[in-house]
């Protein structure tokens, strides 16, 4: 009992801290838009999570999901369409789809293919975006204002989007969360650790997984749409391999197999990179032992912290 | 395109798998001995590249910069293992993941930091800068012909290793299943830092033999880094002979689909989008290919994991 | 644990942005912010450190002062990710309170903050980045670039490659806008064969397959514009390969920012620019001589427009007697350009790029063994960029 208020005390107050954040100092623009950023990669890693954790597909390509998002953005924005009704629905689908055309070949493979090949897809998509010249290629496109929600600019207000952010935050935690203890997410987790004998009991976990995949494919197309109309800019370095890599570092970092972890792993990896970018150019000199650090003594990552550090007490 | 360009064309792509070979092998290795998944390996490999251009620098002959450097690479290897990568051998992939990708961090910075933002120059050693005439109007350098005589005379002498000696037996049972290799009484931590070491100076030796070519700049390593894990891939998972011919695939691919690719995309569309189309294609195609390798045989061209 | 080392953070910041209108009125009297915006991380970092010198060179020489406010820089790594530049320039524009936005040396970058410095009416001051985009319709009150537009330089080397008398040119550039720029700015003054158009990857590492497809063709000169680090293995594999009787006529593939790392390889190879180290005027010695003394090496374009770029700022704040709320009057100040220009002649278009005459440059041995690229004729002079009519700004 007193293990599981410790375990949802820890993303519950983090949670609390983003709502309030805009009232305890981080009010100006550029905070609430780090702010911003930071949340929309969570939600994007929280997705990755549920695979992950959830299905044991380790992607390497889930930048491209964001990507599809965003770009669905700017496609509709240069044909003048920004009304959110149209906007969110083609955003998700375009990066659902996405995921359920690469997810049908590649999760016929597992283990270290599987990361590759879901590499390749990712690359593949940005090298077509990159080559899109008309809506920047390379270079990027500037969006002309911000997705409208029924007519209205309320998400040009900082405030607004900060908490249209963290409330797709929210949900999509509640979400993964709820399939995850559903039927469908106990098949998924058992299919992780064998599925062998999943299928001897008769299911089979392709068309489980695919599912999954789509469904986290689908809401980190919706993180990619929020990216877009945070920065109000897309380029197509949103769907490099090291953004796949910096999704997955932001997971593993919170501890593979929780969702919350999946969003204190992005507070971490945001935060601490701008607050170390502060002190020294050479930051990384600094970061990159963290990392190796957080590796070799935080088994369960972040969000395993709190019953780590309870373990010690109690032992100690 | 004439035939005689055709054969350029594969020289040259042969000579790039080679030394995407040198970084492969020891990546493979590592991975399947070991399972082990060293994100690194791409620093390791930009490491052999700066310290050959110091080395060079310092002594003034590139022969003394190679010789230097490979001691220099694998004991950097060393120290990385010994601080680092040993406490991750138990560990879930993931974490290795995790942790290299800090290693990887790190050092790219700190080779920033000692030797600048700039590209080193590194000479050509004067015994093989001069050139063959291959075709009109086209010399081939003689160092590359150099580095694909080097590359293949480490293939030869890593098979003649994993193939002949008892060290090679162990590293064969290892790759194919390491517990029951520790269980027979094998000092299993001695094989690992082997491994380890020697996968370090195959790199760094690569990294030392592309410098007079290639720019010498921090973060060279990332793109051969991705290159080479879609080698293993294609190849097999710790089967040398599998990385052998997987890289020179890769090789050829690159090379010939950068070249043919354009033209092939002229008979769809008008000229100005066909080269630009063909470019992006091209770019696409060791991906594309690795995935349809993948879809026929999804363990590899040699597969070697058997527990 | 981190979360509530953070509240302490949070409230100091909560303190400090409280007070900070007053501290800003101060400041205001007292000095000017410069947010100088250059990419530090990663393979191109070498062209943000000429960048940021050139800069800094420049306010050593005015003693650290700005038309007489005493000037404080923010340095910006944009790391050449453009999601990192908007974050960070918005930080640097409401939390540091930057008064000019200074400096970015690639396109892609000034596109992604051109909006979020413009519209808070800060004055941004490209001295590398010079897209067309901004050049013609696109043009800007708040934007002005002391550098150049990139189509322009191409096109030069467009029509030296007419002068001399090439009918058939192998063009070969990166894949990617700046590349497509320049085969369109080339192809707008050359008016013969252009034997074939190649585009790289911009991860290029080995153009051995590209060299072969060059010998095969047998042009009468190439055409390439391949910056940084494409640019150092292009020129020393092309030397390699035995191609350098073929003309090598380029744009920003050789420079004194790649020069160190291609020294022999690239000796006799041109290039188009509105400057070179060789200048002889007055400043242009100045800056020259005090750059290799402070830095140990050769200038480029990079860090001789950025030098400029101070001067520019230096002027135009000295003209409105440091008054730095009346942008109006500002604005006037900046496209009156009352400062000696490194490279002689320097004027503002209508659209805010510069009039300027440009060079054909050759890459040459110094007596004291270090390389830098030096004028053999002008081939433009006081040239308007192609795009300057289009603009409706005045």
């Amino acid at each position: 009992m007193r293990f599981r208020f410790g375990e949802s005390a820890l993303p519950l107050l983090v949670l609390a801290l983003l709502a309030a954040a805009p009232f305890l100092g981080f009010g100006e623009s550029w905070a609430m838009t780090l702010l911003a950023r930071t949340m929309i990669l969570a939600m994007a890693a929280v997705s990755l999570s549920f695979v992950l954790g959830g299905a044991g597909l380790i992607s390497l390509g889930h930048a491209a999901m964001l990507g599809f998002g965003a770009y669905a953005v700017v496609i509709l924005d240069d044909a003048g369409i920004t009304e959110a009704a149209v906007v969110v629905p083609v955003a998700i689908a375009a990066a659902a789809g996405f995921a359920l055309l690469t997810g049908a070949v590649a999760i016929r493979t597992s283990g270290v293919h599987f990361i590759m090949i879901t590499l390749a897809f990712g690359q593949m998509a940005f090298f077509t975006a990159a080559s899109l010249a008309g809506y920047g290629g390379d270079d990027g496109y500037t969006l002309y204002s911000r997705t409208s929600l029924g007519g209205t600019r309320w998400l040009e207000d900082r405030l607004v989007f900060h908490y249209a952010c963290l409330g797709l935050l929210v949900l999509s935690l509640l979400l993964c969360r709820m399939l995850l203890a559903s039927r469908f997410g106990r098949v998924l987790r058992a299919a992780k650790e064998s599925s062998l004998r999943v299928r001897a009991v008769g299911f089979d976990p392709y068309p489980y997984r695919l599912v999954a995949y789509g469904i986290a494919g689908g809401i980190a197309g919706l993180a990619g749409m929020m990216l877009a109309n945070a920065t109000e800019f897309v380029a197509p370095s949103y769907l490099a391999w090291q953004r796949s890599g910096d999704l997955l570092f932001m997971v593993i970092l919170g501890g593979v197999g929780s969702l919350h972890g999946a969003v204190l792993g992005a507070l971490a990896f945001v935060l601490v990179e701008e607050w170390l970018g502060h002190i020294t150019e050479h930051w990384r000199l600094i970061f990159g032992p963290l990392l190796i650090l957080a590796v070799l003594f935080l088994r369960g990552g972040l969000a395993g912290l709190p019953a780590q550090l309870a373990g010690v007490r109690v032992r100690g | 395109m004439s035939t005689q360009l055709l054969l350029v064309q594969a020289l040259n792509g042969l000579q790039f798998g080679v030394l995407l070979f040198l970084v492969a092998a020891g990546l493979t290795l590592v991975f399947g001995v070991m399972d082990f998944i060293n994100l690194a390996h791409g620093v390791q490999y930009m490491l052999g590249a700066y310290l050959g251009a110091s080395f060079a620098a310092w002594t003034g002959s590139f022969w003394a910069g190679l010789l230097l450097a490979l001691p220099a690479a694998l004991a950097c290897g060393l120290v990385l293992e010994v601080l680092v990568f040993r406490h991750l051998y138990d560990r879930d992939h993931l974490s290795q993941v995790l942790a290299t990708f800090g290693v990887i961090l790190f050092l790219n910075q700190a080779v920033r930091a000692i030797w600048g933002t700039a590209p080193l120059q590194v000479p050509m050693p004067e015994l093989l800068s001069g050139g063959i005439t291959l075709m009109p109007g086209l010399q081939y350098p003689v160092y590359r012909l150099a580095i694909l005589g080097a590359g293949l005379a480490t293939a030869g002498l890593l098979w003649l290793l994993v193939e002949r000696t008892r060290v090679g037996a162990l590293v064969r049972a290892g790759a194919t299943n390491a517990p029951m290799v520790a269980a027979l009484g094998v000092d299993i931590r001695r094989l690992f830092m082997l491994v380890f070491g020697f996968g370090a100076m195959l790199a760094g030796f690569a990294g030392v033999m592309a410098a007079p070519i290639l720019s010498v700049e921090p973060g060279m390593g990332d793109t051969v880094l991705i290159l080479a894990f879609v080698v293993i891939v294609i190849g097999g998972i710790g089967s040398v002979r599998g990385a052998f011919l997987a890289a020179l695939l890769v090789g050829l691919i690159e090379t010939l689909g950068r070249s043919l690719m354009p033209d092939l995309m002229r008979l769809f569309l008008a000229p100005s989008p066909a080269r630009q189309a063909g470019a992006a294609i091209a770019s696409m195609l060791v991906y594309i290919a690795m995935a349809a390798i993948l879809a026929v045989r999804p363990q590899g061209l040699f597969p070697v994991r058997t527990g | 644990m981190i979360a509530i080392g953070r509240r302490g953070m949070l409230g100091g910041l909560a303190a400090g942005a409280l007070a900070m209108p007053a501290l800003r009125a101060r400041a205001q009297q007292q000095g000017v912010k410069i947010g100088l915006v250059a990419v530090q991380t990663g393979p191109q970092a070498a062209l943000g450190t000429q960048l940021r010198d050139g800069f800094l060179l420049g306010l050593k020489h005015l003693d650290g002062k700005l038309g007489g406010l005493s000037a404080q820089v923010v340095d910006i790594d944009d790391e050449l990710r453009p999601e990192v530049a908007v974050t960070k320039v918005r930080a640097a524009l409401e939390r540091d309170k930057v008064d000019f936005v200074v400096g970015v040396v690639f396109s892609n970058i000034l596109q992604a903050i051109m909006r979020p410095v413009t519209e808070t009416n800060t004055f941004l001051i490209s001295t590398n980045a010079g897209p067309s985009t901004f050049a013609g319709r696109g043009c800007n009150p708040f934007f002005f670039t002391t550098s150049y537009n990139n189509d322009q330089v191409h096109s030069v080397m467009g029509q030296a490659a007419q002068d001399e008398g090439y009918k058939r040119v192998f063009v070969m550039v990166p894949n990617y806008q700046a590349g497509r720029d320049a085969v369109h700015g080339f192809k707008s003054r050359f008016k013969g064969e252009v034997v074939d158009e190649v585009y790289v990857p911009l991860n290029q590492l080995d153009f051995s397959a590209e060299l072969a497809r060059i010998a095969a063709a047998k042009p009468d000169a190439l055409f390439t514009f391949m910056p940084g680090g494409l640019g150092v293995n292009l020129v020393r594999q092309y030397r390699q390969a035995g191609l350098a009787n073929i003309p090598f006529l380029s744009t920003f593939t050789v420079d004194e920012a790649t020069l160190p790392a291609q020294q022999d390889a690239a000796l006799g190879f041109f290039s188009a620019a509105p400057w070179a180290p060789n200048m002889d005027n007055e400043q242009n010695r100045r800056f020259v001589r005090d750059f290799e003394a402070a830095h140990n090496y050769v200038p480029g374009s990079y860090a001789a427009q950025a030098y400029d770029g101070a001067m520019l700022l230096d002027s135009a704040i000295r003209k409105v007697k440091g008054n730095l709320t009346d942008k109006a009057a500002l604005r006037k100040a900046l496209e009156a350009a009352d400062f000696r220009s490194v490279r002689g002649n320097f004027k503002f278009g209508t659209n805010h790029y510069p009039v300027q005459d440009f060079w054909l440059c050759k890459v040459a041995k110094r007596p004291d063994g270090k390389f830098q690229t030096e004028t053999v004729r002008k081939v433009l002079e006081n040239n308007v960029d192609p795009f300057a009519a289009e603009c409706r700004m005045r």
